[in-house]
């Protein structure tokens, strides 16, 4: 089992001390600034092109900055972005139903379970609403209500309207218009895009980030890029899992590299699993489906009362079925926050109540909606959703309720950042998914998209600024960085070397397996030294038994997985640490151990009300940062 | 289920690609048509052979990452994206034959994988709304009327997956380019560029060796995110307005 040592405790120096409204005006104005005609002499890296890397991309190139900008798809509108459904929020109160910025800084430190920083979600909620604004400046085809206006819609953990929303395409909506945002700039010259090329590794030259080494996919030939500043927008990790909602390319290998080149990793274990996702079919399943969210605001959860009933749904009559989130959450129903709801369907489905095939489902039931408000207004505002699921399920979720069970879905954790969004490395930005920031131990629905711009159009804009205008950086002789890229040909040639006799995919599908059995919806002392012990031992068969076909210099895509899933082989272990580090239970982080008497997470704030920020080592180095709540006081969380 | 699948094998761009038969069985019904891949690319590792390449991502339907030619058909029977095609859709005993797009625009790079950039470079032509960080008014300053906003909505659901040029027997981006002129044209904001947008568009679509198109619809009808045919019209009109303007 691998150990950990404590080091110094690690602290946010760039939030000004002025009362909380005031932080983010203050951080914009003693920000230095850097001479419009001075921009273009700056080289910016930026590796992604999601929501947070799009953004960031384009904004920094209408600066005037030179960015150079990466993304392992054939084409940056394919960013994993893509595939978010339900909607952003934003505190914009167009619904007079009592929102705010405050309403929402408040619902966001709640919902994250009290193990965020106040003042990166205070700024979040701030600039919410500029994002909707700057989203329909865009052309960003909104749902709109019949006198033209925006509609909104409800989200868990939330009792006000604040989600905006493209039908179930929000996050395809909001990345096409980063998009084309970013294919404006690289029409201007100001942006220079490499598709189809992967960060392999991060170059740091005097302390500081200067570039990276990148492997075109297409012809196998590594490079490295050099630059004044690296700013990663490479997604969670939520693919160590190996079946999750992510794409399958999701990757954690960007922030990883980066983590063994000296940037801290926050809060590994804070993941998040999605209440509604479509049951798996089979050991063939390849990836989860998730149902958005917002089927939650007409869609009833409910499992039998009797244990194996063998009666389809709608011969069970109402008296014989458990509304288990109604009856345990009264106040908020079918809408609490994501943790909440999956660990109640797991319970249920743990107890033997649960449907379909192994008993892994709850049904999510729209008779309901249907009878209320006319099966016309369900296809409006679910159409793609309930098509979606007949495709893959072959059953007509209109005529029966659908079956659904939590998966993998997206990860709190990532690269520790300051309030510039910096990492411990000066002059690596990290932002969206990859950073650790504002979502605590728990994501609330429909945030992720908000933060992603919030960080790309708003934040890092000011703080590049501000660290290249503040920074004398040296030319870096070429010949000062090869060692980096002699490190990644080398590994390269080590994983085609093995030509061994097991699939990548073989060893993706246990360690995913593993860390579901182990570090997934709850989590024990026993289960976490079990996979801790396994860890390693599978790490040592990867190395020593994998299989890949083909050589280096050309388009190979087992090559790709192999990188990757030999990073996910890594950063396992260090999740499993961290989770058996924090004797506590908050958020997505349910340690048996750790419950209240009616079974709800135990957070214990008297010893764990920190960011856990791991250094790299062969013994991790855990650096603390105490988290401060001045304005929301930690509470048991209560839905009820 | 038990399969005959024929797949086009090429090395790479320059090579000689040709179809190879490989029997596939234990499928399910309930597979996706790429989870037939994986298991078929499983057993080529395990058995010492070059798994297929293709492109894939999302396995949601919604990136526009994946795409072949099934059997003649642009995603195959159904009109999905080959991702959420799924094997119920075929019968025991079937031979499938599964290609790349295939378009003068979309050079082949490896077996099923295939060169779109050229759709990304029309959408740099124009495809935007200029619309500078920070420089926005309120979101709720003007009002889109419903049925505009809808209709820019379902052009804009296009998924730049590349079907339309794959069916159309001229290799044309036709129905790519109007989904997205239909989807900004329907809107306010962006309305200064108009014009320019739809020329520009068009001129870049011509030269990056697309055909012209002939209504023939086949990209209608392989899409799979159903944007309309009408929106073609809409492209014409626009690219007639515009020229007529003089604003170049």
């Amino acid at each position: 089992m691998a150990d950990y040592r404590v080091g110094d405790p690690i602290a946010d120096t760039k939030a000004p001390a002025v009362p909380l409204e005031r932080r983010w005006d203050e951080r914009k104005f003693a920000a230095k600034l850097v001479n419009p005609a001075n921009r273009r002499r700056h080289r910016v890296i930026v590796v992604g092109t999601g929501l947070a890397g799009g953004s960031a991309g384009a904004t920094l190139a209408e600066q005037g900055y030179h960015v150079v900008q990466f993304c392992f798809q054939d084409s940056p509108r394919r960013a994993h972005s893509v595939a978010a459904q339900g909607g952003i929020n934003a505190a914009k109160n167009y619904r007079n139903d009592g929102d705010s910025v405050y309403r929402l800084f408040h619902d966001t430190v709640k919902g994250g379970d009290f193990r965020a920083r106040e003042s990166n979600v205070y700024r979040l909620a701030q600039v919410s609403a500029q994002i909707i604004d700057q989203a329909v400046a865009s052309g960003v085809p909104f749902a709109r209500e019949y006198g033209g206006l925006l509609d909104t819609r409800s989200f868990g953990g939330v009792q006000v309207q604040r989600t905006f929303y493209a039908r179930g395409q929000t996050g395809q909506q909001l990345l096409l218009g980063t998009y084309q945002a970013l294919s404006r700039q690289i029409d201007a010259g100001n942006v220079e895009l490499h598709a189809r090329t992967e960060m392999l590794d991060l170059v740091v030259v005097d302390g500081r980030a200067r570039g990276i080494v990148a492997r075109d996919l297409v012809t196998g030939e590594i490079t490295t890029h050099l630059a004044d500043a690296v700013v990663l927008a490479t997604g969670g990790y939520g693919n160590v899992f190996s079946l999750s909602t992510n794409a399958k390319g999701s990757n954690a290998t960007a922030i990883w590299r980066a983590h063994k080149r000296g940037a801290y990793f926050a809060n590994p274990c804070f993941t998040q699993i999605h209440p509604t996702c479509i049951p798996r079919s089979g050991e063939h399943q390849s990836k989860l489906t998730l149902m958005s969210e917002s089927l939650r605001n007409d869609g009833r959860i409910w499992v039998p009362r009797r244990e194996g009933d063998p009666r389809p749904p709608g011969e069970i009559p109402e008296e014989e079925r458990d509304y288990y989130l109604e009856r345990l959450y009264p106040s908020f129903g079918n809408l609490v926050p994501r943790d909440i709801a999956s660990r109640a369907a797991k319970n249920v489905c743990d107890a033997g109540l649960g449907v379909g095939p192994g008993g892994l489902g709850v049904y999510l039931d729209f008779a309901d909606a249907i009878a209320r408000l006319g099966r016309p207004a369900i296809e409006a505002r679910y159409g793609n959703l309930f098509d979606m699921y007949r495709r893959i399920t072959a059953e007509d979720p209109y005529a029966a309720p659908m079956r659904i069970y939590p998966a993998i879905h997206y990860t709190m954790g990532g690269l520790w950042v300051d309030y510039d969004l910096q990492s411990t490395i000066p002059g690596l930005f990290v932002i969206g998914e990859a950073n650790f920031s504002d979502h605590g131990a728990n994501r609330l629905g429909a945030s992720a998209l908000m933060q992603g711009l919030a960080d790309g159009y708003f934040v890092l804009p000011t703080t590049v600024n501000d660290y290249l205008g503040g920074t004398r950086l040296a030319e870096v002789p070429r010949d000062a960085v090869t060692g980096v890229e002699t490190e990644v040909r080398a590994r390269i040639s080590r994983l085609l070397a093995v030509r061994g006799t097991r699939s990548v995919d073989s060893f993706h599908r246990e360690l995913g397996l593993l860390m579901w059995d182990h570090c997934g919806m709850s989590r024990t002392r026993e289960g976490l030294r079990k996979a801790l012990d396994r860890v390693p031992e599978l790490r040592a068969e990867f190395w020593r038994d994998v299989r890949i076909p083909g050589g280096g210099a050309e388009f190979n895509q087992e090559l790709e997985k192999a990188n990757r899933v030999a990073d996910f082989l890594e950063l396992a272990e260090l999740m499993l640490v961290d989770a058996l580090a924090r004797e506590e239970s908050c958020g997505g982080h349910f340690r048996e151990e750790h419950r209240t008497p009616d079974g709800e997470a135990l957070r214990d704030d008297e010893n764990f009300a920190h960011v856990a920020a791991w250094e790299y080592g062969t013994e991790p180095v855990l650096h603390r940062e105490e988290l401060v709540f001045e304005h929301v006081h930690p509470t048991q969380r209560s839905y009820t | 289920m038990k399969l005959t699948v024929r797949v086009w094998r090429q090395e790479g761009p320059a090579a000689e690609g040709r179809l190879v038969a490989y029997p596939v069985d234990g499928i399910s019904p309930d597979m996706s048509f790429l989870e037939m891949l994986d298991v078929l690319n499983q057993r080529l590792i395990e058995t010492g052979g070059e798994p297929v390449a293709f492109d894939h991502d999302c396995r949601e339907g919604i990136c526009g990452s994946c795409g072949v030619v099934i059997n003649g058909r642009a995603h195959g029977p159904e009109r999905t994206t080959s991702c959420q095609l799924h094997m119920r859709s075929f019968a025991d005993g079937d031979v499938i034959d599964v290609e790349p797009w295939r378009a003068k625009g979309f050079p082949i790079i490896k077996d099923l994988v295939v060169d779109r950039s050229a759709l990304d470079r029309i959408v740099q032509a124009g495809g935007y709304v200029t619309a500078p960080t920070g420089s926005s008014p309120d979101a709720h300053a003007t009002p889109v009327p419903k049925p505009d906003a809808d209709l820019a909505f379902d052009n804009a659901t296009c998924i730049g997956c590349g079907a339309c040029v794959a069916a159309c027997p001229n290799g044309s981006a036709t129905l790519f380019t109007a989904a997205k002129v239909t989807h900004l044209s329907l809107l306010p904001q962006g309305a200064p560029e108009r014009a320019r947008r739809v020329l520009d568009m068009v001129d870049t679509m011509d030269a990056e060796g697309f055909g012209g198109c002939t209504n023939t619809g086949e990209c209608v009808a392989s899409c799979p995110k159903g944007i309309p045919f009408a929106s073609i019209t809409t492209l014409n009109r626009e690219f007639l307005a515009a020229s007529r303007s003089g604003r170049r």
